[in-house]
């Protein structure tokens, strides 16, 4: 019985090195270990041992039984994980292949630039105000000191609907709409972007274009001054443009305001030194801006006795032309979707 | 504004080069275009032609040896008027020209050339001031013109031009004497004194001659006579002047009055005073008036013109052109001079009209009525020296003219504060001198004393803006202003829309709100008067659109051209229209066509159910969900195709509009969404909010019906959703089957149904009874039947 014993142990575990497939496992298992399997047969037969025998040969069997066990787990482990080898070896694919296009969309980058002045506005402790596009002449110049006749108004060649209402020339509107708005004459931190149109269209001039507007109002004792200005306007130009960028203002003429100021940022193309750019000045003009006129105050419901501040305002499509170094106005409108598809990421 | 160097240096001496001169004027407001010489050259030298054959190989070419004092160059020139004996401009080998020509030694058909012979356009000067000797040959210089000298200083063509950018309330400077106190005040330096004098002769004009001012849009008007003159050529230096300031020369006469604008700023009008009469009157036109101008043309007057007429009849349009009867012509001997102000609002309107003058230009801009005293006094002392003219005594008068200075009181510490800067007391009074504006001190305050001629300035803002540009802003240091720390607000939800439909994958657009005509009713069934300008550009762009529909249809048009077929765009804007009132909307506008998921294996061609996708997703992210539906029973626009379109609409109202564009005008498939979100936001959405999840399982269960094909899906969901109550958590149709098995006019729908409960685990026999329940209730009320495996 014990030389069985031995035989068995030897020539199964001969067996297992050679299994294959799981069937073949499955099947040496039943044979070795199953109901009628060998060492079962061995078990059954030691009934006619005697009382001596049976419990050496009992832990014989129990032993082989085990070491069989031990080495069907391995097997079967190895077996399964050839298996998964050879699954994963079949799913190998070619990761260079293209992906699932998704499509990405764009925002227009005058878009682009007006969220991001907001966003720097608003971080300043300013409300963006909103106004509408088809103004009415008394919003749009005569309560911004420009009554009708005004030479300036030229400047602003416009166009109209009917006498009194047209297309707005400038954000400016708004902000004789939110002093208006303004009953009690509460201290008024604005900035106001969007759609503005003038009666011209050349290489440099679109008949639609996007400003911002800012305006600032405050109790005379407060002191909001040119040095104001000139410090929110630099912060402005800093974020926009640059870092290195430096301002230059020269007297100007707005109806609006007064003083008022052209403000000529340092050419970001060769830093002031001169070039086509700049036409040689050094100097891009960006911005127009004063003190507003006391008449635009009192027009709009403002004590200019009691009340002082400033006004800046700056076409948004020439910045995002120098923002994105695009090289000609009309691709802005024209929405060629090649030139939409550049603007699809973050910035 | 042309300024010439040479001009404004009888007023102020300037000692500094033309490019710092420049750049400082800009400094203190005055920008300007362009700053160079007027002759812009070099190695340029007078010669005198000592031999002049003609080429041996050319019918028009002569071959020239010219004596430029150094040396005998030998030159081919092809003018016709080169000779002999003639003192001509040399263009040395070497020489630069106006627009980047350079001279080189070079070979004419064998003859060596080692220079050009001039004409005075190949110097820079504009065709239009040419004399008709200079148009077709090279110039002629006199006789005593000194061989190898520099012909442009000879010719006293040595000038330099800025060329200014002038702000619309500085009138003052559109002459050389503002120019001169605007110089003096930037570089400290005081103006000189124009010469004025001249002899008065004769009995007073006032006896003889009268004027008559019927109108308040004439506010001054002298007139002065002048008999005898000699109408010639005028000396070079006011020809030079003229030319530098972009004026032609024609003669002495006209040339005076053009020259005293340039000066004075005044403009001046000369009358043939034999043919003028004895009267001048001063009146608006009559309607329809006619009168024949200076060029010959015959204008039709309306009432808001002002006019100057004689004892008959208009003789001149006020301040824009005169008549042509009492024109100075070359036979004149006398003259009336007029030296006027006009309201610049009429002079403006008429000359928009008829033709915009450096007259005109300063009517508009306003005028110094001490100048126009001056002006007259200048053009006798001028007419006097160069047109040998007799100065009748007197000056005929109306003048209703304030020609008092302005006084304004301004408080040292109110520029200051405004400034934001400490400019010290004797810093602000230095600047008012430099200005040549006189003040009285008192106290913390100072009276300034504005001189007539700075019509900008009236308040004490405008000497505010006075003392920060001379004083110079570079010397301000920005600061942020000091005011109560609060948050910003911004209304957002245009931008989450707008990040909505770039993670969606479309790209945004920015298209003109000006449309055409007939476009402007397209796509919309919408009752609205078009808005149309006035006075538009181009009939191409004349009206204000209503829908984005057009505008996003040549954005794809556009790009279609460009052999770009995949095209998913969207734009945020607004619609304007007048309904009872004025008015506009901000819409979504969204184009879809080509293929939306690009790659070649996945490919998704854009079809109704991709734009409807669009749709939901921003109506559900705006908070809409279960709020709207997709409506295709009502009447649509004919730009659409009837059986692909539909009426979105939340809460019963309609927001807009969604389908594929009619396949009869477009050959692609082009689908479009527009939503008016002035319509839909009004519409209040709830806060999000945490809504209890339920920790048993779902159970999920399909069911297939059959139904006829005019029967709507979504009116089957509706009916199951009725009757399978709050249990039912979810319904999607997830195929749809045509074909074997199904009746003809009949389609299968499969649905997938979720159910779930807060409370409890849902067993299959409940399941199951809910869906006979289902499916019992559908047969009943619906023409349907569930399809059975």
């Amino acid at each position: 019985m014990k030389e069985k014993l031995e035989q068995i142990r030897k020539i199964t575990k001969e067996k297992i090195k050679d299994l294959k497939s799981m069937q073949e496992l499955t099947d040496l298992k039943a044979k070795v270990l199953g109901k009628k399997g060998e060492l079962t047969e061995i078990l059954r037969g030691m009934k006619d041992l005697s009382a001596e025998e049976r419990p050496i040969i009992g832990s014989m069997v129990n032993k082989v039984r085990d070491e069989i066990e031990d080495a069907i787990k391995e097997a079967q482990q190895n077996i399964e994980q050839a298996l998964i080898n050879k699954k994963l070896e079949e799913e190998k694919i070619d990761i260079t292949l293209p992906s699932v296009k998704i499509k990405r969309g764009s925002k227009h980058p005058i878009n682009r630039v007006i969220e991001e002045i907001e966003d720097l506005f608003v971080s300043m402790g300013y409300d963006v105000i909103s106004g509408p596009e088809l103004e009415t002449d008394e919003y749009c110049f005569e309560r911004l000191n420009l009554p009708k006749g005004h030479p300036a108004r030229d400047m602003q060649d416009s166009f109209y609907i009917t006498n009194e209402y047209l297309l707005r020339t400038q954000t400016s509107s708004v902000q004789a709409r939110t002093m208006m708005a303004n009953k009690n004459c509460e201290p008024i931190r604005m900035i106001c972007t969007g759609k503005t149109y003038r009666r011209e269209d050349d290489a440099t001039h679109s008949h639609q274009f996007n400003q911002v507007e800012g305006l600032v109002i405050d109790k005379k004792e407060r002191n909001v001054s040119l040095a104001d200005l000139k410090g929110t306007l630099e912060v402005f130009v800093r974020k926009l443009i640059g870092e290195n960028s430096r301002l230059r203002f020269r007297p100007s003429y707005f109806p609006f305001t007064e003083p008022s100021y052209e403000v000529d940022v340092n050419c970001f193309k060769c830093g002031g030194k001169g070039c086509n750019l700049c036409k040689e000045t050094g100097w891009i003009e960006i911005l127009g801006a004063g003190i507003v006129h006391p008449n635009v105050l009192k027009m709009n419901g403002y004590d200019p006795e009691k009340f002082g501040g400033f006004a800046f305002g700056t076409g948004i499509d020439r910045l995002a032309m120098f923002k994105y170094g695009i090289t000609d106005m009309r691709y802005l409108y024209t929405n060629d979707i090649r030139f939409l598809n550049q603007f699809d990421r973050k910035d | 504004m042309k300024l010439s160097k040479n001009f404004v240096k009888d007023y102020i001496d300037v000692d500094v080069d033309l490019k710092t001169l420049a750049e400082d004027m800009t400094r203190v407001g005055n920008e300007y275009d362009s700053a160079q010489k007027l002759i812009d050259a070099t190695d340029l030298v007078i010669g005198k032609v000592i031999d002049c054959v003609n080429h041996p190989d050319s019918d028009h070419l002569h071959v020239c040896k010219v004596d430029v004092g150094t040396e005998v160059l030998n030159i081919v020139c092809g003018a016709p008027n080169v000779r002999k004996g003639l003192k001509v401009i040399v263009a040395k080998a070497g020489a630069h020209l106006p627009g980047g020509i350079i001279i080189k030694k070079s070979n004419i058909r064998g003859q060596e050339s080692n220079g050009m012979l001039c004409s005075i356009q190949e110097l820079g000067i504009e065709h239009k001031f040419l004399k008709e000797e200079d148009i077709d040959g090279i110039h002629e210089l006199p006789e005593d013109a000194p061989i190898g000298g520099d012909p442009i200083k000879f010719m006293e063509l040595d000038d330099e031009v800025i060329d200014f950018e002038l702000t619309a309330n500085r009138g003052d400077l559109l002459s050389i004497l503002g120019m001169a106190y605007e110089i003096g005040a930037i570089y400290d330096k005081k103006v000189k004194e124009i010469d004025l004098s001249h002899t008065e002769n004769g009995e007073d004009i006032n006896n003889k001659f009268k004027v008559d001012i019927q109108t308040d849009n004439c506010s001054m008007f002298l007139a002065k006579k002048i008999e005898n003159l000699t109408i010639m050529e005028s000396p070079t230096f006011i020809k030079n002047r003229l030319i530098a300031s972009g004026i032609r020369p024609i003669n002495n006469v006209v040339d005076i009055s053009n020259y005293v604008m340039l000066e004075t700023g005044q403009p001046l009008h000369f009358y043939d005073a034999d043919r003028l009469g004895n009267m001048i009157r001063v009146r608006m036109a009559e309607e329809n008036e006619e009168l024949t101008t200076l060029d010959g043309i015959k204008r039709n007057l309306s009432k808001n013109d002002i006019v100057i007429a004689n004892s008959q009849k208009a003789i001149g349009l006020a301040g824009v052109m005169g008549g042509l009867d009492t024109e100075v012509e070359n036979t004149t001997k006398n003259i009336i001079i007029e030296a006027a102000i006009f309201d610049s609002v009429k002079v403006r309107i008429t000359s928009k009209k008829i033709l915009r003058s450096e007259a005109s230009n300063r009517f508009e801009k306003g005028l110094d009525p001490n100048r126009t005293y001056m002006a007259i006094e200048r053009a006798c002392n001028l007419l006097e020296k160069y047109a040998n003219a007799k100065i009748i005594t007197g000056i005929v008068k109306y003048d209703k003219t304030k020609k008092d200075d302005r006084e304004i009181y301004i408080k040292y510490e109110n520029i200051n504060s405004v400034l934001g800067i400490n400019i010290p007391k004797e810093e602000v009074l230095k600047v008012f001198e430099r200005l040549g504006f006189k003040y009285v001190e008192n106290g913390d305050e100072v009276k300034v004393i504005v001189p007539r001629r700075r019509l900008d300035i009236s308040i004490k803002e405008d000497l505010i803006e006075e003392v920060g540009r001379i004083y110079g802003l570079d010397n301000i240091e920005g600061k942020l202003p000091l005011i109560e720390m609060r948050k910003g607000s911004c209304d957002n939800t245009l931008r989450e829309i707008r990040n909505k439909m770039v993670s969606l994958g479309l790209n945004e657009t920015l298209t003109y709100v000006l449309i055409n005509e007939n476009d402007v009713k397209k796509y919309t069934l919408d009752k609205f008067d078009e808005l149309r300008l006035l006075d538009p550009i181009t009939e191409e762009r004349n009206v204000l659109r209503y829908s984005l529909i057009p505008s996003l249809v040549k954005v794809y048009e556009y790009n279609v051209a460009r052999n770009i077929k995949d095209v998913s765009i969207f734009e945020l804007g607004k619609g304007f229209y007048k309904k009872e009132e004025y008015g506009e909307n901000l819409k979504l506008c969204c184009l879809m066509t080509g293929d939306y998921i690009l790659d070649i294996k996945n490919k998704k061609k854009v079809d109704f159910y991709v734009i409807k996708g669009i749709a939901e997703e921003i109506l559900n992210y705006l908070g809409y969900e279960n709020r709207y539906s997709f409506i295709n029973n009502k009447e649509i626009p004919k730009e659409f195709h009837p059986g692909q379109t539909g009426i979105i609409s939340v809460n019963n109202d309609d927001v807009g509009i969604i389908g594929r564009l009619h396949p009869s005008i477009f050959k692609d498939d082009v689908y479009v969404l527009e939503i008016n979100l002035d319509k839909l936001l009004e519409k209040k959405v709830g806060k999000m909010k945490f809504k209890e999840i339920s920790k048993y399982p779902r159970i999920q269960k399909d069911l297939a019906i059959v139904a006829k094909n005019e029967i709507e899906s979504s009116k089957i969901e509706k009916e199951i959703k009725r009757t399978a109550g709050k249990l039912l958590v979810d319904i999607v149709p997830f195929d749809v089957y045509y074909g074997k098995g199904i009746d003809k006019d009949k389609r299968s729908i499969a649905y997938s149904l979720t159910f779930e409960t807060i409370d409890r685990t849902l067993t299959d026999e409940e399941i199951n009874g809910m869906l006979n329940k289902i499916i019992e209730d559908l047969e009943n009320k619906l023409d349907v039947s569930v399809r059975k495996e």
